[in-house]
């Protein structure tokens, strides 16, 4: 029966490597400034990672294949070196891997998060609520208005709590349920949680961030290619957690002076 | 002597009545069948909930006959609604994390067992051991019972993140009393496992039989001991985390609700708070956690192992040495659940190289029980097979921790089922693995009669390959970015990879029933099973040096006295291959 492990182990270890090597799951299109660096170090890590993983798998395979169903007098052998050939080759092995896993890694951390915005970046502000996203846009005036959080009435659709009676900053603001943002311009996300922790997860920008009740954090981003994408709820906010979604339109510059034109005019 | 009069001490009189034997019992043998029996019961509760989470991802209008009377709101006619999806994963969660993975591989082998393999005749504090039962116990019950209530199991997931958490019923259906008696019963479990973590380290410290020096203690003790050392800081923290969340929500105080929250249109009367704060408490009991599940089982194989080898590790020192490095630096790396939660972005980085760095001692574990297997005898039963499956299962599961210890992939793979997969197979399965090693290999000592070979090796096939079926494709939908905790993939880039995710219930639900042939052999081995000698196994250790099943003050009146270390196997003894620890005799190394 260890000859059978040793083939299953040598099986399980090829079929696990089976769909990574012929590219049966991909990452979704990258359409970020930064995600390439992320992409790379996916790759990179995949492969040490892999042939960790496969190696550890063959070599259990091979010695359970060699050392089982042996006769009661077979002699017993030390593995050469002993145990310090081991620790030595874990140290200087793992450890190299691990250095440069991660001085190399911090590259594009350090792009989403030591990097402030430039100061030409769009703002938008983000707020997530049980179970839908918002985001508004200061409108002409480049000013967003003030939340009151006693003026919040989901009915009315006044979701951030705005006061247009009184507060002239609030009156030109575009509220809308999709971020829509032109191509190739820096985004900086203003996140507002407005009830419970909600995560802003984008596959194809290669960002996720949490939305923190009390934590109003910021976020920044450029997008280079024009289309439509998924932001998913990633923090599990509640009972209607799977269906918080909205989505991200991704114009051409012209597309988008007219999108906020049309949504001014409203 | 000064040992024996320091156990004499201990000594309680053989017990008398069927409660005092069987359930209110001071023995530590059975208590640890007890903790052992809970956490049966709740992993067949924990997969049951599991399967059923499965077929609603896959099948979501399948009806589960008899569902509706356990939950009328949250399966009416039987069919799953997506509320309680969230209640089934938060109960699979928080019963297979506390009630299995910390019950069975620690407080239930390690009571049994621990005391037996230092000589001593039972728990430094036999009366603590009980009531860290019972507590337990009780935990588990006030856990269940949020199933019968028309509130309904808490849906916030087992990590309960606050303000969810902590504003009560505003929050959503099981969060008003649900969450209530999650918080209760976790705030118990944690006094369950202070009052054993404390018991264990007493015991271990100062019942030792004359001769026992620490670095004569075999791996499962030495694992059960550091791990009793983790649990002993990892639970003191999650107890006061507990009590401030039941504060916030029943007091009125704001340890964890910041002010200006709107939650289902109504002004939360808070200020003040740190969701943060939460998740800082919880992940420092947290990420240790991870290791109060997984390193018992690490001992339990190497225990095991070297058993099915006929010949010791390469170091038993280094696999001691790594076993405490994995156990000091899981109090360095929680903050890496805590990447993107708007925690400083710097602190990723400080989070992120002990994560990192806790491979070493990984690997060199892994390479130790590797390299020793080379110029072995292995002998393959049911306990080495699952020890073997250990190995692979701990790799396997190990070297995705590498994508996610680096804060910039973990953008990307955070809350994927790449994590899912991950944690499964690391801390789920590789431990489970080392619970069904400990129960082949021990049963014979525990209940005086042998497990039945024939199914347990068709049962170690069936989890094998059926483990790998389930989660390996996780972490390919982890890739393409399948998030996790949905009850339902209708987006459009997953409709090509449904297929998947129904092989993977498919599999879960074989894999699942062939669980049900461990279970029928272990209550037909009780009963039917040959009787088990003294030694099934030749082994060396002290819980082979008495009768199956021990006496109630396990050496009769002997104490014990350990001339050797735990592993003198491959050696010229006078009963075989190997010295057992209290047999006097010398031991001659026979020749290569």
């Amino acid at each position: 029966m260890g000859k059978l492990l040793a083939i299953v182990l040598v099986i399980i270890a090829l079929a696990s490597a089976y769909p990574i090597v012929t590219h049966m799951f991909v990452l979704p299109q990258d359409i970020s400034t930064h995600g390439h660096a992320i992409d790379e170090q996916i790759k990179e890590t995949m492969l040490e990672a892999g042939a960790s993983f496969i190696a550890a798998q063959l070599v259990l395979a091979f010695f359970v294949w060699s050392f089982t169903g042996r006769k009661e007098g077979s002699p017993l052998k030390n593995f050469p070196g002993g145990a310090k050939v081991l620790v030595v080759a874990a140290f200087v092995l793992v450890g190299t891997e691990i250095l440069a896993l991660g001085v190399l890694g911090q590259k594009a951390w350090a792009t989403v998060y030591f990097t402030p915005p430039s100061a030409g970046a769009i703002q938008v502000q983000a707020q997530a609520e049980q179970f839908a996203f918002y985001f508004r846009y200061p409108g002409p005036d480049g000013v967003f208005g003030a939340i009151h959080l006693d003026k919040i009435d989901e009915g009315n659709q006044n979701y951030f709590g705005l006061d247009p009676a009184n507060d002239v900053a609030a009156r030109d603001d575009i509220v809308s349920g999709q971020l829509v943002i032109p191509v190739n311009r820096e985004i900086q996300l203003l996140m507002h949680a407005k009830d419970v922790s909600h995560s802003f997860y984008v596959r194809e920008l290669r960002i996720q961030q949490d939305f923190v009740p009390g934590l109003d954090l910021s976020l920044h981003f450029t997008a280079t290619q024009i289309g439509r994408y998924e932001i998913v709820c990633t923090q599990l906010c509640g009972l209607g957690h799977y269906n918080m979604k909205a989505y991200l339109n991704v114009m051409s510059q012209q597309d988008y002076d007219k999108w906020q034109k049309e949504q001014s005019a409203q | 002597m000064e040992e024996s009069s320091v156990q004499q001490a201990h000594v309680h009189a053989p017990p008398e009545g069927f409660l005092r034997k069987y359930v209110f019992s001071l023995d530590h043998k059975m208590i640890g069948k007890q903790y052992f029996g809970l956490a049966l019961a709740a992993v067949f509760t924990g997969m049951v909930l599991s399967w059923l989470m499965r077929i609603h991802m896959v099948w979501p209008l399948a009806k589960i006959p008899g569902l509706d009377l356990i939950s009328k709101a949250g399966a009416p006619g039987g069919i799953i609604t997506p509320e309680y999806y969230l209640s089934l994963m938060t109960m699979h969660g928080t019963l297979m994390v506390f009630f299995v993975l910390t019950n069975a591989p620690f407080a239930a082998f390690g009571n049994y067992f621990l005391p037996i393999q230092i000589g001593a005749e039972d728990m430094a504090f036999p009366r603590f051991n009980m009531m860290s039962f019972w507590t337990t116990f009780v935990a588990w019950a006030v856990l269940m019972l949020a199933f019968f209530i028309p509130d309904g199991p808490p849906i916030s997931g087992w990590t309960s993140y606050a303000p969810l958490s902590a504003v009560g019923k505003d929050a959503g259906p099981g969060m008003e009393y649900g969450m209530s008696l999650w918080g209760i019963s976790i705030a118990l479990f944690c006094i369950g496992s202070l009052l054993g973590a404390l018991n264990f380290i007493a015991t271990t410290l100062d019942l030792r039989a004359k001769g026992m020096t620490l670095m004569r203690m075999p791996l499962s003790t030495w694992a059960w001991f550091i791990t009793s050392c983790i649990a002993l800081l990892a639970f003191a923290v999650l107890l006061p985390a507990c009590i401030l969340l039941i504060l916030d929500r029943h007091a009125g105080t704001s340890f964890f609700i910041p002010a200006g929250l709107v939650i289902s249109d109504r002004m939360q009367p808070h200020s003040g708070g740190s969701p943060l704060l939460w998740q800082h408490l919880f992940w420092f009991f947290g990420h240790p956690e991870v290791y109060i599940a997984i390193l018992p089982s690490m001992g339990i194989v190497s225990h095991i192992l070297i058993n099915s080898m006929r010949k010791p590790l390469l170091s038993h020192k280094v696999v001691i040495y790594s076993m405490m490095s994995i156990g000091f630096l899981s109090y360095t790396v929680w903050g890496h659940h805590m990447f993107l939660s708007g925690m400083n972005p710097t602190s990723a980085l400080a989070f992120s190289f002990p994560t990192l760095t806790i491979t070493i001692p990984a690997t060199v574990l892994t390479l130790m029980w590797l390299g020793s297997l080379y110029g072995a005898r292995i002998q393959i039963n049911s306990a080495s097979l699952f020890a073997l499956g250990f190995i692979s299962m701990f790799v396997s599961g190990g070297v995705s921790g590498f994508f996610l210890a680096q804060p910039s992939i973990d953008i990307y793979l955070h809350a994927t089922y790449f994590v899912v997969g991950h944690f499964h197979m690391v801390m789920g399965v590789a431990s489970l693995f080392g619970v069904f090693a400990a129960t082949y290999f021990w049963f014979p000592k525990m209940s005086g009669r042998m497990m039945n070979e024939t199914l347990g090796k068709l049962h170690f096939w069936i989890t094998f390959i059926g483990t790998y079926c389930i989660f390996m494709p996780f972490h390919y939908l982890g890739l393409i970015g399948n998030v996790r905790r949905y009850q339902s993939f209708v987006d459009d880039f997953m409709q090509p990879y449904i297929g998947w995710h129904k092989f993977i219930t498919i599999c879960a639900l074989i894999t699942g029933a062939g669980q049900l042939i461990f279970l029928f052999n272990l209550i037909y081995s009780r009963f039917k099973g040959e009787p088990a000698p003294q030694n099934p196994w030749n082994a060396t250790s002290l819980e082979w040096t008495i009768p199956s099943p021990p006496p109630w003050n396990n050496f009769g009146d002997k104490h014990p006295v350990v001339y050797h270390d735990p592993y003198q196997y491959g050696v010229k003894g006078s009963k075989g291959d190997f010295v057992m620890q209290d047999s006097p005799e010398q031991v001659i190394v026979s020749g290569d």
